[in-house]
């Protein structure tokens, strides 16, 4: 029992980049605990998960997995939890993974650590830490037996090299008549666009952006264009969240998402102690805000004292010409 | 409809969490309780189903004597009746999940609603666990539910604004979140309702924790930031730091 199953996601017929980083890390901490990283992948060719640390891969496809289903997965993943007899169950802790690892790690009469930053062995046992209350306290907690752990993305590294595994394709014990929910289909949907908690860096507009419907269209425009240029996720306030001016999903915080990209950039945000808990796990976290007092400017690496209006174009440009050299 | 809804007295976002004496828990001096935050869009999205077809809205909590206030709190915007299972203990999940299936088994439901995540444990995963137990279909994080010919159907939000199209057989157990709806306030009339409303109170029969708390730390204070500047000018400054100091573009 020292090795690691890693449910490795894909879309596109592609590992996505969470899916890498969990399967980087699972192939870490199947090394402290002397066993092997096992790759699992549901419905898709699992391409060359080898060069990223699997020691192992298994791909369970069929007519059953052609649409994504939560406890058609989360069988799938319990099934072979049991089969490697693993140490540790791996998922990232994107929508899709924390959607169904909680079915499958109850199929598996166990508990689930969510949204985990990081992985260790104390004693011989794998052990995470994960945020709570939005990361205003960090729990550091084991179980009894397997370790059901989701993990949140860009905190873990890919890793390169390992093995030259060839992909074993492994049988799926039940058809699609069995499943109780399935994606039936995708709407209002905007295809490649990055999830606030899954992108590398996030620019956030606050209250201080002003209605985009009215004064404040221009700031909003300026915030898409800052975006665009380091290819970054939106993210909003609660506020704005509040007020209808950005979507829901977008709304970063104890009550949105939590996020730690490598950089956050949060213009006209004051920093709410909901807003500070949820994105202060950031690597660098830039401020930008006209009230100097602003308990943002608190959390912030780097701060600009000034208006959204004035700042903001003139990031866009000095990035581009930066980006651009 | 017989309609359950499972919802959480958790600490106000506003909060400050330091951890307790013990080192596993948080010290609960001075903190405040609410309905955690997605439950208020799980009981809306309940009472809702109520006033279109008909039934009942029974809350379910596993929690301290004190969740009471906020239970009758959901009573007040328009639910029917109570149960309490009190624990004094912080469970986790798994635990939870399996002290509320074993009473949902025993009350009639067509739905079983859930918010999406607790503002304190955020796990998202009891509502899963539960209808894991429970063999019933889960959706999670939905934005849109409606229901017809015993059949639910439900738009849930994935990655990047996505919404997946779900359509399930009742019973279902389905995970509400934000812009599924608006939570409405208590009127006078139901908080005089909620007054005269019994909460059953029964010892919660909760089985160990499939995951438990070692310890727990403050985050790791961040190291002191820097004004770049003020203004425009400061823009190329800044740039420059992020490429150079800070190496993050």
């Amino acid at each position: 029992m020292s090795d690691v199953l890693v449910f490795v996601e894909f879309s596109d017929g592609a590992a996505t980049k969470a899916g890498l980083q969990a399967l980087g890390a699972g192939s870490t901490l199947a090394k402290a605990l002397g066993g092997k990283a096992i790759a699992l992948v549901i419905g898709n060719n699992a391409g060359e998960l080898g060069k990223h640390g699997a020691d192992r891969v298994l791909v369970a496809g069929g007519d059953a997995v052609g649409s994504y289903s939560p406890d058609g997965f989360a069988r799938i993943v319990a099934e072979h939890a049991k089969s490697t007899g693993a140490a540790a169950v791996l998922a990232s802790a994107t929508p899709m993974g924390k959607d169904f690892f909680a079915r499958a790690a109850a199929i598996a009469k166990c508990g689930l650590a969510a949204d985990c930053v990081e992985l260790k062995v104390e004693g011989g046992k794998p052990r995470a830490v994960r945020p709570v209350f939005a990361g205003k306290a960090l729990a550091t907690v084991e179980a009894p037996g397997t370790l059901w752990a989701t993990l949140r993305p860009n905190v873990f590294a890919e890793v390169s090299g390992g093995s030259d595994a060839a992909p074993e394709t492994v049988p799926v014990t039940f058809g699609p008549g069995d499943l109780k929910a399935v994606v039936k289909e995708i709407v209002a949907g905007v295809k490649g666009k990055l999830d606030v908690a899954e992108a590398e860096i996030v620019v956030s507009g606050g209250r201080g952006l002003k209605d985009p419907a009215g004064e404040g269209k221009q700031n909003w425009a300026n915030l898409e264009a800052l975006a665009e240029t380091l290819g970054a996720a939106i993210g909003a306030s609660r506020a704005v969240v509040d007020a209808g001016w950005r979507g829901h999903g977008e709304q970063v915080g104890q009550t949105g998402k939590t996020v730690s990209p490598k950089l956050y950039i949060a213009c006209g945000i004051s920093g709410a102690i909901q807003h500070l808990a949820g994105m202060s796990g950031s690597k660098v976290i830039v401020a930008i805000n006209k009230d100097d007092n602003a308990p943002i400017f608190k959390v912030a690496d780097y701060g600009i004292v000034g208006t959204v209006e004035d700042v903001v174009p003139a990031l866009t440009a000095a990035l581009k010409e930066t980006l651009g050299s | 409809m017989d309609i359950i809804v499972c919802i959480r007295r958790a600490p106000t976002t506003d909060a400050r969490i330091k951890p307790a004496a013990d080192g596993k828990n948080y010290d609960p001096a001075g903190v405040n309780y609410d309905i955690s935050e997605y439950d208020k869009f799980a009981i809306e999205a309940g009472i809702l189903l109520k006033e279109k077809h008909g039934g009942t809205v029974t809350i379910l909590t596993l929690g301290p004597s004190a969740a009471t206030k906020e239970m009758r709190t959901a009573i007040a915007m328009g639910c029917d009746a109570a149960h309490l299972l009190v624990s004094d203990a912080n469970h986790d999940a798994w635990a939870t999940a399996q002290a509320l299936a074993e009473k949902i088994k025993t009350l009639p439901h067509d739905m079983v609603l859930f918010g999406w995540n607790s503002v304190d444990n955020q796990s998202s995963a009891t509502g899963q666990m539960v209808a894991e137990l429970l063999g019933l279909p889960s959706v999670s994080v939905a934005v849109a539910l409606d229901v017809a010919d015993g059949q639910a159907t439900v738009d849930r939000l994935a990655a990047g604004g996505n919404r997946e199209r779900y359509s399930v057989k009742l019973p279902a157990v389905v995970t509400c979140t934000k812009g599924l709806n608006k939570p409405r306030s208590a009127n006078m009339k139901g908080i005089m309702a909620a007054k005269k409303t019994a909460v059953p109170e029964t010892p919660a029969n909760a089985p160990a924790d499939g995951v438990s708390v070692v310890k727990l730390d403050p985050p790791p204070a961040r190291p002191e930031g820097k004004i770049v500047g003020k203004g425009a000018e400061a823009a190329v400054v800044l740039a420059k730091l992020l490429r150079e100091e800070a190496k993050v573009i």
